[in-house]
């Protein structure tokens, strides 16, 4: 069961995958990516990775796909003519793809491999997983919060407009 | 395991090699950092198997570890991407080959 379902994801995230990387529309190719993420995250799930796998929904599919979408659609990068074509070309394959992860996450809730089948598989428990991550990892958790603090004060630096900001009220001098 | 490990490291790196595709033959800036958001997954996947086939937590772990990088390097680079716009109101990677300074 678990298997036939890796290998259901694994062809829907290799197609996902493909339609992103041949996009012409950058919205278009986020959105596949976005796809593409969802199955990874039921495949981490089926490793035995549900903690990597609800952080892959919040922060690849969540946080960075929408920061993306959000920087193409303020900088207008999209192309803004209508595709020519019939509507399915442009639908079909984001609807069978989400349609097939919809299915695989139903079948996945329902047979729960592993669980009842008595699988062995290895599953990372969230005690196992914060006792590892905070006791052996914590220089590098430390390192990791001070890059990230970097990384927002590089983008601040790197973001700011030359523009000298007024407020409306106030007179420019 | 589920699988056994060589398919899980195909995967990935069929993943990879997309991403990497990606990367060199798109000429748009947003697409080559969508390849590499694409070849950071696919690293994530390898790690999250080995540590399936290896019994311990420790891939896992790596891939948080990963997913911060990646969280800075988005926050940067995309950063990036909107002074380049404001630089010369293009995003084509070969209208930015000459260096001042």
């Amino acid at each position: 069961m678990a298997t036939i379902l890796f290998y259901i994801l694994a062809t829907t995230a290799l197609a996902a995958t493909w339609m992103c990387i041949t996009r012409r529309n950058p919205v278009h190719a986020v959105l596949y990516l976005v796809n593409a993420f969802f199955a990874l995250a039921l495949l981490f799930y089926l490793l035995g990775a549900p903690l990597v796998a609800a952080w892959e929904v919040i922060i690849y599919a969540g946080a960075i796909m929408v920061l993306f979408l959000f920087i193409i659609m303020m900088l207008e990068l999209a192309p803004d003519q209508p595709v020519k074509g019939p509507g399915w070309r442009r639908w079909g394959p984001v609807l069978l793809l989400s349609a097939v992860l919809l299915c695989s996450t139903l079948l996945l809730i329902v047979a729960d491999p592993g669980g009842a089948n008595g699988i062995p598989r290895y599953y990372a428990s969230p005690r196992t997983f914060g006792y590892a991550l905070f006791k052996e990892y914590a220089l590098a958790v430390e390192i990791v919060s001070f890059q990230l603090l970097f990384a927002a004060v590089g983008a601040y630096y790197v973001g700011r407009s030359d523009k000298k900001v007024t407020c409306p009220g106030e007179e420019v001098p | 395991m589920i699988v056994p490990l060589s398919h899980i490291l195909g995967f990935s790196s069929a993943l990879f090699v997309m991403g990497l595709a990606c990367v060199l033959a798109r000429r748009d800036l947003i697409m080559i950092l969508i390849g590499i958001e694409i070849m950071l997954n696919a690293v994530g996947l390898a790690l999250v198997g080995a540590s399936a086939f290896w019994q311990k937590v420790d891939g896992q772990i790596f891939v948080i570890f990963l997913m911060a990088m990646t969280s800075a390097e988005v926050a940067i680079s995309l950063a990036m991407v909107v002074y380049l716009r404001r630089q010369k109101a293009t995003l084509d990677a070969d209208a930015y080959d000459g260096m001042k300074g």
